[in-house]
């Protein structure tokens, strides 16, 4: 009974993985494919020519380059904000912590939708001082990315050692130096994370750009319009590449992860 | 350094600023500005003016409460398959995984590597007309010969759930992985079966984890239009699809600002409500 009941859920967990990942392949499966119009659903045989020909669709590379610079400044600005927060809020105590807590989980649990349309009126309320666009949209993901670089780098923070700030001090090190040679390089990995999660939070973000991106078209944006009238296989291209290095990234910070672990044990 | 070292108090002040700073001018302020637009009357030729327009909501209520009820229908359903579907799945990594754990996490979050729009697309892919799903379930009668699965509301949740799955799967492996394994072992050492075992202790311990999921996945599936644009009908349409549609079809500003902040209270209700009963100490950790 316990033997069938361990394989059982085992099984299960095949199972899922499956649905989880079954539609990535068809992603991925789908830029090789060789449709013979506009609509990509159905499998018409392999081919190399959305990859060799991957720059063929008017206006995704440019889509795709807009979307890696504002996701590069993005992940920049909210991690150097965010990090500082949550700085503030694991070391000092201070009037207002609560406060700041809450200024923080609720962007977090808002509906991206109303984060958008909020974001849009305010704009628009500027009037003319405000042209939607660029900045606008950089505006909108550093918003949304603070947030959950906080959590990550609060996380951090609250599980290392604190007497290793302290014996820093002990020796002799101001507070600033404490800071370089002790905290930051046992925070720089969750400051790594946030950087990479903000970067991917904001190459992925289609809601609240939707609505503040004006005449602008972000990677996400692109794809949606094609949508419309039948998407070009580079898309899957594009998705396909995006998903590979992102994959490769996360694999490699797993490797890390246990490299540093096999050492310190 | 000499002023900080005077002012020892300011620092976390000083860390502070920027990014709050930050969030006040561009979170909270715009929802003040929204929540003045949703008092406006008027219309996009002439203006908008603030009027305490209470009307707004009572048009938002009264002509759109279908989409509301449907939005929170379907991520509420969704957010129960995520939690259905992912539980096994976190218990079998946290409790199995061994030495694997990392890299089969990376396997959950890998679809938040596709982009979601091109997930989404996946998804019209495998529930296509002609594609092998549609197919088999025909064959076994499960669908009439005509059946379906694109364009309906079985897509639409299928395609939210598998979207936000992450979000139920993350919280819940993380609250799994930290429960101690020697509690289980002691019920089982006190004659418990393994099933007791598991809801009298392994279930109660997650629940901070269950909680954490369901918000997680909730409340960002209630204002989702994507799923219901790509994989349903205007029949399927969310309550996301209205706002869309006034602010950039009908220039309907204040209607869309009355919905969104509709939308918001409803959302804090329903989590006012779920606190209540799964008792707010759970809520906070």
């Amino acid at each position: 009974m316990k033997f069938i009941r361990h394989h059982l859920l085992t099984a299960y967990a095949i199972v899922a993985f499956a649905y989880l990942l079954v539609p990535i392949a068809i992603v991925i499966a789908f830029s090789f494919n060789n449709p013979p119009g506009r609509y990509n659903y159905t499998w018409h045989g392999f081919t190399l020519r959305q990859w060799q020909n991957w720059d063929g669709v008017p206006g995704l590379k440019d889509a795709m380059v807009l979307s890696l610079e504002i996701a590069f400044l993005a992940a920049v600005v909210a991690t150097a904000l965010g990090t500082l927060i949550a700085l503030a809020l694991v070391r000092y105590g201070f009037r207002g912590r609560g406060g700041t807590n809450v200024l923080i989980f609720v962007p977090m649990a808002t509906p991206e939708v109303v984060l958008g349309a909020s974001l849009l009126v305010l704009f628009l309320n500027l009037g003319s001082a405000v042209q939607l666009g660029f900045w606008t949209i950089l505006i909108a993901h550093i918003m949304f990315c603070i947030s959950y670089v906080v959590v990550t780098v609060k996380a951090r923070l609250i599980s290392f050692d604190r007497s290793l700030e302290e014996a820093a001090m002990d020796l002799g090190a101001n507070e600033f130096t404490t800071f370089r040679k002790v905290t930051l390089p046992l925070i720089a990995p969750a400051i790594v994370a946030g950087l990479l999660l903000s970067f991917a939070l904001s190459i992925d973000d289609f809601v609240v750009t939707y609505f503040n991106a004006g005449s602008e078209i972000t990677f996400p944006l692109f794809v949606w319009g094609a949508a419309q009238r039948g998407v070009p296989p580079q898309v899957n291209v594009f998705g396909t590449v995006i998903f590979v290095v992102a994959l490769g990234l996360m694999l490699i910070n797993v490797l890390l992860q246990r490299r540093r672990e096999g050492v310190s044990t | 350094m000499g002023f900080l070292h005077r002012h020892r108090g300011l620092t976390p002040y000083l860390l502070l600023a920027p990014g709050i700073v930050f969030l006040a001018v561009f979170f909270l302020v715009p929802l003040g500005f929204l929540g003045q637009q949703s008092l406006e009357s008027g219309d996009f030729a002439v203006g908008y003016s603030f009027t305490w327009a209470w009307g707004n909501y009572w048009d938002a209520i009264h002509q759109y409460h279908a989409w509301l009820v449907r939005s929170l229908l379907y991520a509420g359903l969704a957010t129960l398959l995520a939690l259905v579907i992912s539980y096994p799945l976190a218990y079998w990594i946290a409790f199995r995984g061994g030495r694997w754990k990392n890299l089969l996490l990376v396997m959950i979050i890998a679809p938040f590597f596709v982009t979601y729009l091109i997930r989404t697309l996946a998804w019209q892919t495998i529930l296509a007309d002609q594609g092998p799903v549609v197919r088999i379930l025909r064959d076994v009668h499960i669908l009439g010969a005509n059946g379906r699965l694109l364009a309906t509301s079985t897509a639409v949740v299928a395609g939210i759930t598998y979207n936000f799955l992450p979000f139920m799967a993350l919280p819940l492996y993380v609250s799994l992985e930290s429960i101690d394994k020697r509690l289980i072992e002691a019920a089982e050492d006190l004659y418990a079966s393994s099933a007791q075992a598991f809801l009298r202790v392994t279930l109660p311990l997650s629940l901070p984890g269950v909680v954490a999921g369901t918000l997680l996945t909730f409340i960002p599936a209630t204002g989702d239009f994507i799923n219901a644009q790509l994989l349903g009908t205007p029949r399927q349409a969310m309550i996301g699809n209205v706002i869309q549609s006034k602010f950039f079809n009908l220039l309907d500003y204040p209607g869309a600002a009355a919905l969104s902040f509709t939308l918001m209270a409803a959302v804090l209700i329903l989590i006012a409500i779920y606190a209540r009963v799964i008792g707010t100490e759970k809520l906070t950790g």
